[in-house]
């Protein structure tokens, strides 16, 4: 196979000291920073942390090489600021490099986004041409395809209607119209896969597929590892700006997903070793709280087809006292996705019990929640639900897909949790062959 | 270029090399041609929803000079009472009008680009000289258009028993237009190229518009100024073809064969810096933006 992309030793350099004046306004703040020795008031946070020791320089890329042969399928993943976005930009030439070469062979087409150039007063169709144009299509090739793009879009009914009167799930699927039939040589796609509803992300996402496998070559960025793992054979991790690993597409993915410090801090075991620290009354104080996979280990990682139990330990620290615990589980949006109480434990709701350490086990089953990152806050009321105290989100955790609950379902999925749930189906009535109801 | 020939004869054809730095000569305006369907997209794009959701849609494009002209004549011709050189103050000032408007609409559309589009140019590459170029055109075919209210204007004076007389040098026309819209465009594209880096000229470009027109004899014919002055009025390179325009087209004002020769070299000096400064921009202007 012919190589079609060859990078070799790209950098990209943002100057961030003398060249990044935007208004003479920012020039003197900056001066009168400098003046007084605080930190550059222009430049953020963000950028600050990978400043050079010289304050001056951001390297977004640092000497970057691959090449990407005919016909193959490369993810490129990273976290943020890792310099994905940069690739891209250079690669779709909209920035250029500040070393180094790249070499491309044949018709390139980039999707940083879906619909660039739609111009909200002109009808679909015409939107179909303005953005096919920007996107290099030639006017021939369009006027060719426009029944295919109309068709695919599912907008035919309005396709003369003004696009500001669309509803943004129409505006999307027509814009993903428009990009599923640029047929490039090489196609570089950047987090525009899931869009729209359920319906046509599926069939976006079979559009995008059928380009991987007609011998394309594709160049994906996206942070939906899963969809990633679908597509791609290989892949590149970048790591502040350079390449941490460039292999086949599974074992990149595990890596970068066995690291994933991205996250906030992810807790599995909090313990308050010294009492007056603890959260309590004078009733009862907590211990500990820890989270298991289903092998009874603490882990911050647990899978989504795993059993994952969550223990926490309590001092009883007077005769006679009823207590009752409650986890409330977060998602990372801050929502809550249930609370439960362990009223249901006859043997020990609603008891009395003696001086002591306790320990109360909540059993999250398997195939219930969906992937990404939660907070647990635990509750313990001491006397009845009127006297209690808390300790917030002391256990943090990362529920990866192990794709269980999918089957052969790619797409994305809607909804706070992702249960796996019985279905049945069965015939009630075969077809009459007499009976005239098709006629 | 030792490199770039090595490059096509070691490994076959690459479609594309992008590297750091572009020679300041290689404008690539091959890939200007190549986009002609794009540039004719953008002119149409924008000639057809400016007037979409208003009442008189279209009308607009005669609307516009229209009132600017009565606005001059009233303020110039019949409050300050400035002379029009034998020619009808209406249509002295909707010939100055639209002629203006086809420089000032150019550099002022122009001067935005960088700024203005940086959504498109961010998300995806087409030749950046494409939007500049499709800006120049709407308002070229802005000018023609409104050019019909002229002669419409110009034939009612004939049929009323004024004397219009356009001269032969109304061949000159293409050129005179040629020079006042690449003015237009070249100013624009230096100051979208400086735009850049200093924000601060976003500001300046209306106030500097309105300075160039008092400094051009648009609502004032360059006989009305004092002889210290002219000279001075006469080296805006925009004087002499203002001064052309009227002199073939209405027949009265004057034509200064030097200082047009001069508007044109100024014109060209002027056009190849602003590529260069374009080319310069446009290759990390997103770095900015």
């Amino acid at each position: 196979m012919s190589v079609v992309i060859s990078v070799e030793n790209v950098s990209k350099i943002y100057r961030l000291g003398s060249y990044d004046n935007r208004t003479l306004q920012e020039e003197i703040q900056r001066w009168w920073a400098g003046l007084r020795g605080r930190p550059d008031p222009v430049v953020t946070i963000d950028h600050m942390s990978q400043l050079e020791p010289d304050h001056e320089m951001l390297w977004a890329l640092r000497n970057v090489s691959f090449e990407i042969k005919q016909g193959e399928t490369v993810a490129v993943i990273g976290r943020n600021g890792a310099g994905k976005s940069t690739l891209l930009k250079i690669l779709s030439r909209i920035t250029l490099p500040s070393e180094g070469e790249i070499k491309i062979k044949g018709r390139i087409s980039s999707l940083l986004e879906v619909g660039t150039g739609f111009h909200p007063e002109l009808t679909g169709r015409e939107n179909i041409y303005l953005n096919g144009s920007i996107m290099g299509m030639k006017r021939a090739d369009i006027s060719h395809k426009l029944d295919q793009i109309v068709e695919f879009s599912g907008v035919s009914q309005f396709i003369d209607t003004p696009v500001k009167r669309y509803s943004s799930g129409m505006y999307m699927r027509l814009a993903f119209s428009v990009a599923a039939h640029l047929d490039p040589d090489i196609l570089i796609v950047d987090e525009v896969l899931a869009v729209g509803d359920l319906n046509f992300q599926r069939k976006s996402l079979g559009k995008m597929e059928e380009v991987a496998q007609s011998g394309r070559t594709v160049i994906l960025v996206s942070h939906n590892l899963y969809t990633l793992k679908q597509f791609a054979q290989r892949a590149i991790l970048l790591n502040s700006g350079k390449i941490e690993l460039d292999d086949k597409a599974e074992s990149v993915i595990a890596a970068y997903s066995g690291e994933s410090p991205e996250a906030p801090k992810l807790i599995a075991e909090k313990i308050w070793a010294i009492e007056d620290t603890a959260p309590g009354n004078n009733i009862a104080r907590l211990d500990r709280v820890v989270i298991k996979n289903q092998k009874n280990i603490p882990s911050t990682k647990l899978f989504s087809g795993e059993n994952i139990s969550v223990e926490i330990d309590t001092w009883n620290q007077i005769d006679s006292a009823k207590l009752s615990n409650t986890i409330v589980l977060y998602n990372e949006d801050g929502e809550i996705v249930f609370s439960t109480i362990s009223n249901h434990d006859k043997k020990w709701h609603g008891q009395q019990r003696k001086i002591g350490l306790y320990r109360s086990i909540c059993q999250i089953p398997a195939n219930f929640l969906s992937p990404g990152l939660y907070g647990i806050t635990v509750i313990i009321c001491t006397n009845g639900y009127s006297d209690f105290f808390q300790a917030d989100n002391v256990i943090r955790f990362e529920v990866t897909d192990s794709g269980d609950v999918r089957g052969d379902f790619i797409g994305g999925y809607s909804g706070i949790v992702r249960p796996l749930l019985e279905w049945k189906t069965f015939l009630v009535e075969p077809e009459k062959l007499t009976a005239g109801i098709n006629k | 270029m030792n490199t770039e020939t090595n490059i096509l004869t070691d490994d076959d054809s690459w479609t594309m090399v992008i590297r750091p730095q572009r020679a300041w000569w290689d404008l690539r305006l091959m890939e200007v041609w190549n986009a002609r369907e794009l540039i004719l997209l953008f002119v149409w794009r924008d000639l057809v929803s400016i007037y979409k959701q208003t009442v008189i849609g279209p009308l607009w494009y005669f609307l516009h000079p229209t009132l600017q002209t009565l606005m001059y004549f009233f303020i110039f011709g019949v409050i300050a009472r400035l002379p029009t050189d034998g020619i009808p103050p209406l249509l002295f000032y909707l010939s100055g009008t639209i002629l203006w408007a086809l420089f000032s609409t150019t550099l002022s559309g122009v001067a935005t680009t960088f700024i203005g589009n940086a959504y498109l140019y961010g998300k995806v590459y087409f030749h950046r000289l494409a939007i500049p170029i499709s800006v120049v055109i709407s308002n070229f075919v802005n000018f023609l258009i409104q050019s019909a209210l002229l002669l419409i204007v110009m034939l009612i004076y004939n049929l009323a028993g004024f004397g219009i007389h356009p001269n032969r040098w109304l061949f000159l026309l293409p050129l005179l237009l040629l020079i006042i819209a690449s003015l237009g465009l070249s100013s624009g594209i230096i100051i979208s190229a400086l735009t850049v880096r200093y924000r601060d000229l976003q500001h300046f470009i209306p106030i500097g518009v309105q300075f160039l027109l008092y400094a051009t004899p648009i609502i004032y014919p360059l006989s009305a100024i004092p002889e210290g002055w002219r000279s001075v009025i006469q080296f805006n390179p925009l004087t002499p073809v203002v001064e052309a325009f009227r002199f073939g087209l209405l027949g009265q004002g004057s034509v200064n064969p030097p200082m047009l020769v001069y508007s044109i070299f100024f014109t060209i000096i002027v056009f190849f810096i602003s590529l260069l400064a374009f080319n310069r921009a446009e290759g990390t202007f997103m770095d900015f933006v």
